[in-house]
């Protein structure tokens, strides 16, 4: 009662971390400080402030620049990999409250199955047949998330099925399908989108440890993981080459954790009176 | 000198005062009910005396003495040893008192542990003394069982064997048998009584049934809004009601409504014809190989309703009614027999058939206007409304209900429980049907909003010509506003009658045991008639 | 009891089936011939063939599945094509350092996660709660390979306390090999700690709210005395399937980690038959990894039924 008085920090600085991020992404696609793939052997390893906001790497690059264009490749993998997950999970969820009996039981033990499933184990499966790439890594970490939405979805909606208004629209002669649209659907909105704030940051950090490792976006394609690798040998010379795309992942993230916090707050009166 | 007093006790939540000046007192042997509707802060004040309030609660006034001591001085450790030590507590709902993960004989055990130093053996001993104590005995609750393995009155026996497993001097009880059956109520306050008697304890019951105060307590604290509005010795203050809000409360406790005669074109025609009906669960396997076992819910129900009829079917938790229900709704399948709505089967019949829940809060759907959520049953008709035809429906319902008409564009949070009650009927109405279904509909409803939602009903059966199905586990409801009354036990309909010859001669035992173990209001009408007689002359 | 077990007993044989059956059908039906893939693009025909012939690619796709179950069944993995040695003594011996690893790893997790989840779910609302927040928040958001190299830098470039990566081999001691495996473990740890601290914390606190924990109040038990006679148990429910996803989690993620340190365990073997082309050992390695993440569900499983007693009645 009190809180709701007072600010919503957690919505104000996610909101405002994710803002950053997300306005350099789309600045990126139109302009960077210096071009991303320009190799400057003549300044490279520059500290932050040395003519380039946040330094150069060892190839001379401008860091601000990578870390703007690397925005974009985690940003886009982690939306589409939400993506993937919502538009798979939720409808199966819904189906296997819905339909009850053997129909939930094969949609549960599917999911029980992918969660047998890492996203890097998938990622691994994909890039052993296929070779690494940035879309594997949306496959993969969107597989990951299909069960994450059924079983959220699921779970709601199980709990919203022995509802009296949802007997009382069956009895109004509505049919699962309608009554999970209709009734369903629009009062698990609010979990569903805190979900997606929370699948849309473990979606930045899996990109970045599938590019890390190799398994995502390949070069020339900028990104953070990829930096991270770029700069392992060379962390004890110049630290800023570690620090920098770090922080970038650690900022995001945290600023989704907190938007997600946040919203859960501010959603939170209506999502009471639907639990209660 | 008296076990307990609580002297003008005030508690406020951040800019609200919940109780303001509370004083009462308890005697050793004493049994004390405080009474009042939801939101008189009666659980509040139980609260209070064990020092147990919610977080956001304050004491801003006041003091609590047990046996002459200041809890208020009390440091929380040593307040711990009056809990459960001095005063022992009971709660509302039995079925998650308990800890599901430990066995009952631990649990009373730890009771007693905890005050006594006692080892684990000494207090499994006593365990044991005090459940054999409370009617549970060594051979059927051996103390390793655990609480989902034990009904609702037997779970609530255990909590009041932990209450009681250090002698207490004060026994607090907050609705100790609202979530029970009659039978079970019935059984759990003879069981307090004795305890009252035998350890000549306090005990101070917070109950919101008057029949309950009125057949059980010593004395009487009637609260409304966070004030006592009168006390004293029950059957006197029940008798004089001298206030006007006693008055009220004992007036809605026991109403009647006036039910008009059946009437109407079609009166006396089959409407509901229900016919050898069996429902069933699949029951879990036992091991994966085993046969699929089956329980009936209802068996061979048969039983009819006429056009206009009003109808009310009784029983206990667990008898089968909400499952016959949902089959006349056709929302559950059935194993056999026939349900016929007018010789058609309710999936066809939908429309002609509506319904009311128990529970206001859950009815509605809380993200669509009243507008949208009382016209939801049009999706049955073949041809929509249109928007003219809509808005005179919605207004000839929420007149109906006695609702004004600018609640079509209010959301639901808006309406207290009576009220959502009244738009659940108006949902009920609007296809003007021939048959409500009302599936505990006033329970979860405080007494007053209650007796005006039953003259609601009445009203409405006369002036609709509706036939209506009220199931309740409350005989004293159905009294008043039923033609016919079936009972049922155990999936079965074990009674049917005319209501007033059913409930002044039951012929089935079960029925007899229903109507015994319901507690009744004192019937003060011809005491007070003779004193006004007096007055007068 | 005896249907809990045989029900879960069940399901764990039929996921293991179907997700044998998966992998297979990723590695070896959807490339069209691995054979032709594994030699690449400028390989002679004969050599394809006799390489077919070694994999035992003749055989229908159903006789190759059941082969190839069969085998792991009696401990055959198959030989790996580029290191012509049987894969299962490879796994074997990279094993002894990706398990330790991951079992460290849930060590150190629960042994913060817990008492840091009980002290913030105890003080609700206070200044201890709110900085355990805090904490975790910041503690979710660190990729763990990111905090692997600044561990590096701080501890073993910096401080010299311990060496930036390798491993001794367990035969020259296990603290030696403990000691090895300490940073990676820490580093693997922290994050997955602080989504298990939150976890516990939400958990303990839905605990708080129940009715049984106003009894054992109403019984004089102060409020820590509550918790943890009453409170843990039954918060425990929701925190182990934490605890069994994660270690799915810290397995798989052990495999980045140890790229981080140099560690010769499953990831640089995955990641060395990646581009080797070398399906055999991928294969392999990959069942092997959805067999300990499914045979950890089963343990959950039957951790459940421990705390639980409605599950042990309950099918």
């Amino acid at each position: 009662m009190t809180r709701s008085q007072r600010w919503n920090w957690s919505l104000v600085i996610g909101l405002a971390l994710v803002s950053v991020f997300a306005i350099g992404a789309l600045i990126s696609l139109f302009w960077t400080p210096h071009d991303v793939t320009a190799i400057n052997i003549a300044s490279r390893l520059k500290l932050p402030g040395q003519g380039y906001v946040l330094g150069t790497d060892h190839y001379g690059r401008d860091m601000l620049s990578m870390i703007m264009a690397g925005a974009q490749t985690s940003i886009a993998v982690a939306i589409l990999a939400v993506g993937i997950g919502m538009a798979l999970g939720v409808p199966l969820g819904l189906a296997a409250a819905a339909g009850r009996g053997w129909l939930d039981e094969l949609i549960m033990r599917g999911n029980d199955l992918a969660f047998a499933f890492p996203a890097l184990v998938i990622a691994i499966l994909i890039t052993a047949v296929f070779g690494a790439s940035a879309v594997n890594a949306i496959i993969a970490i969107g597989i990951f998330n299909i069960p994450v939405f059924a079983r959220l979805t699921r779970g709601a909606a199980l709990s919203l099925w022995t509802r009296d208004f949802i007997l009382a629209a069956r009895v109004a002669g509505k049919g699962k399908v309608r009554i999970s649209a209709e009734h369903i659907l629009p009062n698990i909105a609010n979990l569903l989108i805190v979900q997606g704030t929370i699948q849309f940051s473990l979606g930045i950090l899996a990109e970045a440890g599938l590019s890390y490792v190799g398994l995502g976006a390949q070069p020339p394609t900028p990104s953070w993981g990829r930096m991270l690798a770029d700069s392992q040998t060379l962390v004890g010379l110049a630290p800023h080459l570690a620090l920098v795309p770090g922080l970038a992942i650690i900022l995001t993230v945290l600023g989704l954790n907190l938007l997600g916090d946040g919203l859960r707050d501010l959603l939170d009166p209506k999502l009471r009176a639907v639990r209660s | 000198m008296s076990v307990l007093q609580v002297e003008n006790l005030c508690l406020e939540v951040p800019g609200k005062q919940i109780l303001s000046g509370v004083g009462f007192e308890i005697a050793a042997g004493e049994i004390l009910a405080v009474t009042g509707e939801s939101g008189s802060g009666k659980s509040m004040t139980a609260l209070a005396v064990m020092r147990l309030l919610p977080n956001a609660v304050r004491k801003t006034g006041g003091r609590i003495l047990l046996e002459g001591q200041d809890l208020g001085s009390l440091s929380e450790a040593e307040m711990c040893r009056v809990r459960g030590g001095r005063i022992g507590m009971i709660f509302q709902e039995p079925m998650t008192a308990l800890n599901p993960v430990q066995t009952i004989g631990d649990q009373v055990a730890e009771a007693v542990r905890i005050h006594s130093g006692a080892s684990r053996r000494e207090a499994l001993e006593r365990a044991r003394q005090v459940l054999n104590r409370v009617g549970l005995d060594e051979e059927r609750f051996p103390l390793s069982r655990y609480p989902h393995e034990l009904s609702g009155g037997q779970r609530q026996r255990v909590v009041i064997a932990l209450a009681i497993a250090e002698r207490p001097a004060l026994l607090i009880a907050d609705e100790p048998t609202t979530a029970l059956d009659v039978t079970t109520q019935a059984q759990i306050l003879d069981l307090l009584k004795g305890l009252v008697e035998e350890f000549g304890m306090g005990l101070l019951i917070v109950t919101h049934d008057l029949a309950v105060v009125s057949e059980f307590s010593d004395r009487l604290v009637v609260m409304r809004e966070g004030e006592v509005v009168e006390a004293g010795p029950t059957q006197e203050v029940l008798r004089q009601q001298r206030h006007e809000y006693t008055r009220a409360l004992f007036k809605a406790s026991g109403h009647q409504a006036h039910l008009p005669p059946v009437a109407g074109e079609h009166a006396g025609k089959p409407l509901l014809a229900v016919r050898d009906v069996f429902c069933s669960y699949a029951l879990p396997r036992k091991t994966p190989f085993s046969m699929r076992r089956y329980f009936d819910a209802v068996k061979g129900v048969s039983f009819s309703i006429r056009a206009g009829e009003r109808i009310g079917l009784v029983g206990e938790s667990g008898c089968g009614k909400s499952t016959l229900t949902r089959a006349i709704l056709g929302l559950e399948a059935i194993r056999g027999g026939t349900i016929a709505i007018d010789g058609k089967v309710p999936e066809t019949a939908r429309g002609r058939v509506q319904v009311v829940f128990q529970d206001p809060y859950g009815s509605f759907n809380p993200r669509h206007k009243v507008a949208r959520l009382i016209t939801e049953p049009f999706h049955i008709l073949d041809r929509q409304p249109t928007a003219g035809e809509r808005r005179d429906r919605i207004a000839e319902a929420l007149e109906a209900v006695g609702l004004p008409l600018d609640s079509a564009d209010r959301y639901i949070h808006e309406f207290s429980g009576g009220q959502r009650q009244r738009l659940a009927i108006a949902r009920a109405l609007i296809l003007k049907p021939e048959l409500i279904v009302l599936d505990e509909a006033v329970s979860a409803l405080d007494v007053s909003v209650r007796a005006k939602i039953l003259d609601l009903l009445a009203d409405l059966s006369g002036r609709f010509n509706l036939a209506y199905l009220f199931i309740s586990h409350d005989l004293s409801v159905v009294r008043s506003i039923t033609d016919r009354v079936l009972v049922m036990k155990s999936g079965e309909i074990v009674e049917e009658g005319d209501t007033q010859t059913v409930l002044a001669t039951p012929s089935h035992p079960y029925t007899r045991s229903l109507l015994e173990a319901a507690p009744k209001l004192p019937d003060f009408t011809q005491l007070r008639e003779t004193a006004n007689v007096s007055e007068s002359l | 009891m005896i249907s809990y077990l045989t029900k879960r007993l069940a399901s764990l044989v039929l996921s293991l089936f179907v997700a044998s059956a998966v992998i297979f059908l990723v590695i070896e039906v959807i490339p069209g011939d691995p054979a032709a893939y594994m030699l690449g693009m400028n390989a002679r025909p004969d050599t394809i063939a006799a390489l077919r012939t070694e994999l035992g690619l003749d055989g229908s796709v159903f006789e190759r599945y059941v082969g190839w179950v069969t085998g792991m069944l009696q401990g055959d993995f198959g030989v790996s094509y580029t290191y012509r040695t049987p894969v299962a003594t490879m796994v074997a011996d990279r094993l002894w350092i990706s398990l330790p690893l991951a079992l460290y790893a849930l060590f150190l997790t629960v042994v913060i996660a817990f008492p840091a989840g009980i002290f913030a779910a105890s003080r609700r609302g206070q200044a201890g709660d709110y900085g355990v927040i805090g904490a975790t928040q910041i503690g979710i958001a660190i990729p763990n390979f990111w905090f692997a190299m600044i561990l590096i830098l701080v501890f073993a470039i910096n401080m010299r306390w311990f060496s930036a990566g390798g491993f001794p081999g367990w035969e020259n001691g296990f603290l030696q090999g403990l000691k090895a495996l300490t940073l990676p473990a820490v580093a693997l740890a922290l994050p997955q700690a602080a989504i298990l601290t939150r976890v516990m914390r939400s958990s303990l606190i839905d605990v708080l709210g129940e009715d049984f924990m106003r009894t054992a109040r109403a019984k004089g038990l102060s409020t820590q005395q509550a918790i943890f006679r009453h409170g843990l148990r039954n918060a425990l429910i929701p925190v182990l399937t934490i605890i069994g996803l994660q270690f799915a989690f810290l397995l798989a993620g052990g495999i980045i980690i140890e790229q981080v340190f140099a560690l010769p365990g499953l990831g640089r073997l995955v990641f060395q038959s990646i581009s080797q082309r070398d399906l055999v050992v991928v294969e392999s390695v990959v069942m092997l990894l959805v067999f300990a993440v499914i045979m950890t569900n089963f343990l959950v499983d039957l951790a459940y039924a421990l705390v639980d007693p409605r599950l042990r009645v309950r099918a």
